[in-house]
Order: C-alpha cells, then structure tokens, then sequence
C-alpha cells in the first residue's frame, strides 16, 4: 500500500477542530434544552392530558421519532423557505435537531411520569405523609432516579447527533473536519482526530454526568454512553 | 404550498416510482444487512469480552477498544473513515458496499454492547453451576446464559435497530443511492425540496412505523411487556 | 491417604484472606458435615473444592491424586467426580426441570440420549418429581428446585457431592423433603461434605464434624464429640448458640 500517515501536516488543525468540538458541545446543549422543554410538553400531554393534546403530542412524537434527524434538517433547511420561512444553516441544524430530541425525550419522560413507587407510596400513605409529602419526597425523587440515567444517555447521544450539522456547513466539530479536509487531503489522519475528540467528548460527558448522578442521587449511576 | 399540487402531476410518474422505490429498497437492505452483520459480529464480540482469564486477554482487549471506539462516533465519521479508509486501502468497492461496511461498524459496535449488558444481567449463580458441571465458557455461553439474556437484549436491540434505519440516511453523505439521497436527486430535477425531502420523510416513516410495530409484536410474544 | 485429603488450604477473596490452613480428611463413605458462624468460610472452602475460586496455598488430593487447580484437564477431571449443590438451588432458569440433569451428562459427557434420559427420569423418581419433568424452574417450589438441584448433580455420577446449606433457603416445611433425600445418599454410602446447620440431621447422618470458624477448622470430631463436649471456648459458644435456635 502506498499510503503513509502524516500526522505532521495536520497538527496545525487541532486547535482548530477544538473549536469546532466546543460549538458541537453547545449546540448539543442548546439543542438539549429546547429538546427537553419540548418533550416535557409532549409528556405531559401524553401521560395526563386530553384525548385532542395526547392525539397532537403522539402525532408529534410518532413523526419525529421514525425519521431520519437528517431529513428533517434538510425539509426545514430547504423546503421551509417555500412557505417563506428562511433559516440560516446553524439555525436549520439547532431547530432540527431540537425538535427530533424533543420526540425521544417525550419518551423518555413518559416513561417517568408512568412509573409509579407504588410500595413506597403505601409505606408513605401509613406513615401519614400528605400528598404534598408523597409528592417531595416519594415521587419526585423516584422519578428523577428512573429519569436522570435515560436523559443522561440521551445527552451523549446528543452530543454526537451534533454531528450532523458538519452536513450543512456548520462550523461544528464534524463541519470543521470537512472543511479541513477540502484542504488538506488528509482524510484519514483528520479524521482519527475527529474522531480521538468525539470518543473524549463522550467520555468526558460521561464522566460529568456520573459525578452529577452521584451528587443528585447519592450512588453510581452507569451510562451505556 | 399550492404550488405542490401543481408539480404533483409531473412527479407522481412511473419512472420516479421505481426511482424512489430502489432507493427505499436500497435503505432497507443497508439496515437489515447491516443489523444481521452487526448481530453477529457484536455477539461474538460480546462473548469474547465476557471471557475471562489471561489467555483471552488480548482479544478482550481488542473487543472492548473495539466496542467503546465505535459507538462513540457520530455515524457520519465511520462513514467517512470507512469512505477513505477504502479509498486509501485501494481496494475497489462500490459505494453501496463502502457505506455498508461503516454502517455494519456502527451496528457491531451498539450490538456488541446490548449483548454484553444481557450476558452480565443474568444471574451470577449460573455461571457457578454450568462450570462445576465442567461447562466451558463458550457452551455455558450459548446452552445456559444466552437463552436467558435474550429477554433483557431484545428489547433495547430493537430500539437500536429503529434508530439504525435512520442512521443509514447517512450513507447519503458518500453518495451512496439510498432514500435521502433520491430526495436530493429528485431536488436537482428541478421538484421542489417540499415535495422531494417531503416524499422521503414518509417513505422512511412508512419503513419505520412498520418496524416500529413489528418490533413490539416481537416483544409481546416473547413475553415482554410493550410500554412504549 | 484419605479418599479426599485436605492440607493447609488457603484462599482470599481479592485480597483479604477468607481461608487460612484448613486441613481435612474425608474417606470413601463418609459424610462430613461442615458447622460455623455465617461467613466462617464453609462456602468458600466447597467452592474452592469444585474449582470455582483458585486456592491461594496448599493441596486437595482426592483419590491419591493431587489436584492443580491451575490445569484445565485436572479441573475438568476433577469435576467429573465431584458435584455440588448449592444454597440457592442455581438452576438452570431456561432449561426444564428434565434437561437440568440430563445436559450435563449429554453435552459434557457425550453420553447416548436414551440412556441418559433413563437415568435421568430415574433419579428426578427417587427425587420425587417424576410429575415435573417437563416444568421450568421458576414453576417449583424451593424445594422442588432443590431437590432437582441433587438429581442434576447425581446425574453425573459424582465419588463426592458437596452440599452446601440446601436447606437454609427453603420454607420451614419444605426442609424435610430434601433432608430425606440427603438421607436415602448417606444409606447408599454416598460421600459428601455437607455444610448443615439440622443439628439433630447432623447427628444423624454425619460420621464427623468440623467446626470453622474465621476461615480455619477450629475443631474436628464425631457429632456427639462435637455437640455434647466441644472443647474449645469458640466451639462451645456455637453450639450453644445453634442448639438455642432449635
Ligand atoms: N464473592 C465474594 N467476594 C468477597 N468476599 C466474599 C465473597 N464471598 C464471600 N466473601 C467473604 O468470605 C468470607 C467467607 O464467606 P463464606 O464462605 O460465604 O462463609 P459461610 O459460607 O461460612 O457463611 C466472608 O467474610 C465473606 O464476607
Ligand atoms: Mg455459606
């Protein structure tokens, strides 16, 4: 084979592909955020609402969730300006990527709000706790235990989700990669980078999002992530 | 929007018909092949993991750096180390199989992770028996852990799988002719992004709803209780 | 030399040491019942017996062979004689209760199938569940599962069987079922190490007993020995301790 890696001719953009990882992380968080406030709606639609919001919340979800984020990018970055709603590419991607979170996410606070510490609320019924109580210190608490490790897990997919702007010239760390190979060639050695940042990216969040769960929960929390 | 209904007629034509439904075709056999290339990789790689002793250290090692490299990438960067992996490797691949072959990366290494959750979900106590009856690793494995760890596998594996279909819209980025990028296709034919990515976004959803419903099937007849 | 002999064996659990110079005889026939506190080490010893956890020192000789638990054939061959029982039944969960006891002999063994089948039904009979052949393990009893538990450790026709507390995890009225079956054992001359805390089972069936306490054999000696005239102060303060329990 006549191919030698040379690493030498891009160490230069390092520095630059970090940047790039640093606007994937706040995209992915941004997006995070949004996607959360989102799914909370549709959840709580799904879970407790009436026949119309939880008919328009599974609508929503059942849409989002069976296809491709990558498709519906490209419907909301080039179909929308037909209805006169134009979107710059970054804006494209963090409204794409917020609404497709925001059907998972439904789903995973759904799956919350049903599940139910019914042993413990009885030991709570006999000890005479108010609903206020129940509420406090029984089923919230319960509920951010069942939620906190499937959210978490959804935040590093995220952050690799992230990745999909790179395909409409965001200047992300996928985007980056691209345009660094457009002009270096390079291909191979750029992207084992890239990849090297996404794997620590993961790591990393992983390892943010234990020490939270270990703060918030008070015990070890495993992401799959 | 009145102006889909105008170009309806130029586009509901036989030739894009068969043109869209190669590439549905196209997408499916990239997930199905995929999926059972990514099973039975992820499951051996699974089972190598699991082992234990020094003897199997090595390819342990391998399965484990294997498994936490590649489901720790976006699908676009195997995608892309796929792509110009081959093209530097010289070797003559089509598209189809370059984007095949990142794709069944990405399958193996999310398998290989939701089988090795299954092995170490049952309970440690069957390992004790099967090995004070002289089992070895691989037959204690597949006669007494497996069938046991398919109930916890199978429901997040085909989660996976659903989320596959929709990964494989990535191998539009290598040019690959599949559903996302017959909608840019038709897109270069002059039929407006509405009506191309708006044709693509129910074909997938037509794939995937019907997946989607399959799946749980599945999983209600093995005994698994359907909460989603 | 005894049938099994026992020397200075040591294990540990990571790095604290759980079995420290535990010497033991058993001959041909014997039953040899194993007392002490909870985590005394009883458990331990029988795993490390079957091969389960490496010992860290010492010898297991058995049949004047001495074992390396280091070599899998010496395992394998080890474990061609020597079954165990467990506390928690362990049986296999995705198997019926009939191809519990014939897998071993029929995938380890590659023994014919129809005899194999025949001894099988033969032994789930003197077990008493020749009605539950076909049922999962998750549809029985405890005891049912343990009792299947001793069919599917005969099957392989051990010179020992290890039994470790099959009775603890089992309802008060399900005890007597499995003890008869460890009884019919003992009046075939089956050799067994069984760890038991059925004192008046104990003075039965046992022709010796160990006490262990903290990870080493305190005391040795015949049942009435051990229960009627302990000699050592740990000793005597377990068995009043058990005899108070019953
Ligand atoms: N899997 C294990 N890992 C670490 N320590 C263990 C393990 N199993 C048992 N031990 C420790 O070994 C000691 C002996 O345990 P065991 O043999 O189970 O006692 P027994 O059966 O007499 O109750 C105990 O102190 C226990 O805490
Ligand atoms: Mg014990």
């Amino acid at each position: 084979m006549g191919y030698t890696l040379q690493y030498g001719q891009v160490y230069h953009y390092i520095p630059y592909l970090l940047g790039g990882a640093w606007i994937s992380l706040q995209i992915a968080f941004l997006c995070f955020c949004g996607g959360i406030a989102i799914g909370m709606l549709n959840a709580v639609a799904l879970a407790f609402g009436n026949r119309l919001a939880a008919g328009v919340a599974r609508a929503y979800v059942t849409f989002f969730t069976n296809t491709p984020g990558l498709v519906q990018i490209y419907f909301i970055y080039y179909a929308l300006p037909d209805l006169h709603i134009v979107l710059d590419s970054v804006h494209a991607v963090v409204l794409g990527i917020t609404l497709n979170a925001g059907g998972y996410l439904a789903l995973i606070l759904r799956s919350g709000f049903l599940s139910v510490p019914v042993n413990e609320i009885d030991a709570g019924v006999t000890l005479g706790m108010t609903r206020l109580m129940l509420l406090r210190y029984v089923i919230v608490p319960h509920m951010i235990g069942v939620l906190y490790p499937a959210i978490g897990n959804k935040f590093i997919l995220m952050v690799l989700g992230t990745a999909v702007a790179g395909v409409f010239g965001v200047e992300d760390l996928m985007g980056r990669t691209i345009n660094a190979n457009a002009e270096s060639f390079r291909s191979i050695e750029l992207l084992s980078i890239t990849a090297a940042i996404y794997v620590a990216m993961t790591i990393c969040a992983t390892i943010a999002l234990s020490g939270v769960g270990m703060a918030l929960l008070r015990r070890r929390v495993r992401f799959a992530g | 929007m009145a102006g889909i209904w105008q170009e309806l007629p130029r586009f509901l034509t036989w030739y894009n018909g068969i043109f869209l439904l190669n590439a549905l075709l196209n997408t499916l056999l990239l997930s199905i092949i995929g999926c059972l290339a990514g099973g039975t990789i992820g499951l051996s790689l699974a089972i190598i993991r699991c082992a234990r002793g020094r003897a199997m250290a090595v390819p342990r090692a391998f399965a484990w750096a294997f498994t936490e490299f590649f489901r720790r990438l976006p699908p676009l960067v195997v995608l892309m180390l796929a792509f110009f992996g081959a093209s530097v490797a010289r070797v003559d691949l089509t598209l189809f199989q370059v984007a095949l072959i990142g794709l069944c990366l990405i399958a193996t290494a999310s398998l290989a992770e939701i089988v090795r959750g299954g092995i170490v979900s049952v309970h440690p106590n069957q390992w004790d028996s099967a090995a004070a009856l002289n089992f070895g690793y691989l037959r204690c494995v597949l006669t007494v852990i497996l069938p046991q760890a398919w109930r916890v596998i199978i429901p997040p594996a085909i989660s996976f799988m659903l989320l596959f279909i929709k990964d494989t819209a990535f191998a539009s980025q290598l040019g690959t002719l599949e559903l996302t990028y017959a909608g840019k296709v038709l897109t270069t034919k002059g039929f407006s992004a509405a009506l191309s990515y708006g044709t693509v976004l129910l074909l997938y959803f037509a794939l995937s709803y019907a997946l989607a419903g399959l799946g749980r099937r599945l999983e209600t007849s093995i005994g698994i209780p359907a909460d989603r | 030399m005894a049938f099994l002999q026992i020397a200075d064996l040591s294990a540990t659990y990571g790095r604290s040491p759980v079995l420290s110079g535990v010497s033991l005889a058993v001959e041909k026939g014997e039953v040899l019942s194993l007392i002490g506190p909870s985590g005394s080490g009883k458990s331990t010893l029988l795993r490390v017996l079957i091969g389960l956890l490496p010992p860290q020192a010492g010898s297991v000789t058995l049949a004047g062979q001495r074992v390396d638990y280091a070599v899998p054939a010496a395992l394998r061959a080890l474990r061609g004689r020597c079954a165990i029982v467990f506390q928690q039944y362990n049986l296999f969960q995705n198997m019926t209760v009939l191809n519990n006891v014939m897998v071993a002999p029929l995938k380890i063994k590659r023994r014919p199938r129809p005899e194999v089948e025949e001894e099988a039904r033969a032994l789930l009979g003197k077990v008493g569940l020749s009605a539950k052949l076909h049922a999962h393990p998750s549809e029985l009893s405890g005891g049912q599962q343990q009792r299947v538990a001793i069919a599917r450790a005969l099957a392989v026709k051990p010179e020992l069987l290890l039994l470790d507390e099959v009775t603890s995890a089992l309802d008060p009225e399900l005890v007597q079922e499995v003890l008869d079956i460890i009884r019919l054992l003992a009046q075939e001359h089956m050799t067994m190490i069984a760890v038991s805390h059925e004192m008046g089972f104990v003075r039965e069936i046992a022709t010796k007993v160990a006490l262990m306490s903290e990870g080493t054999v305190v005391e040795i000696g015949t049942p009435a020995e051990i229960f009627d005239a302990p000699r050592s102060e740990r000793a005597r303060a377990f068995i009043s301790k058990i005899i108070r329990a019953h």
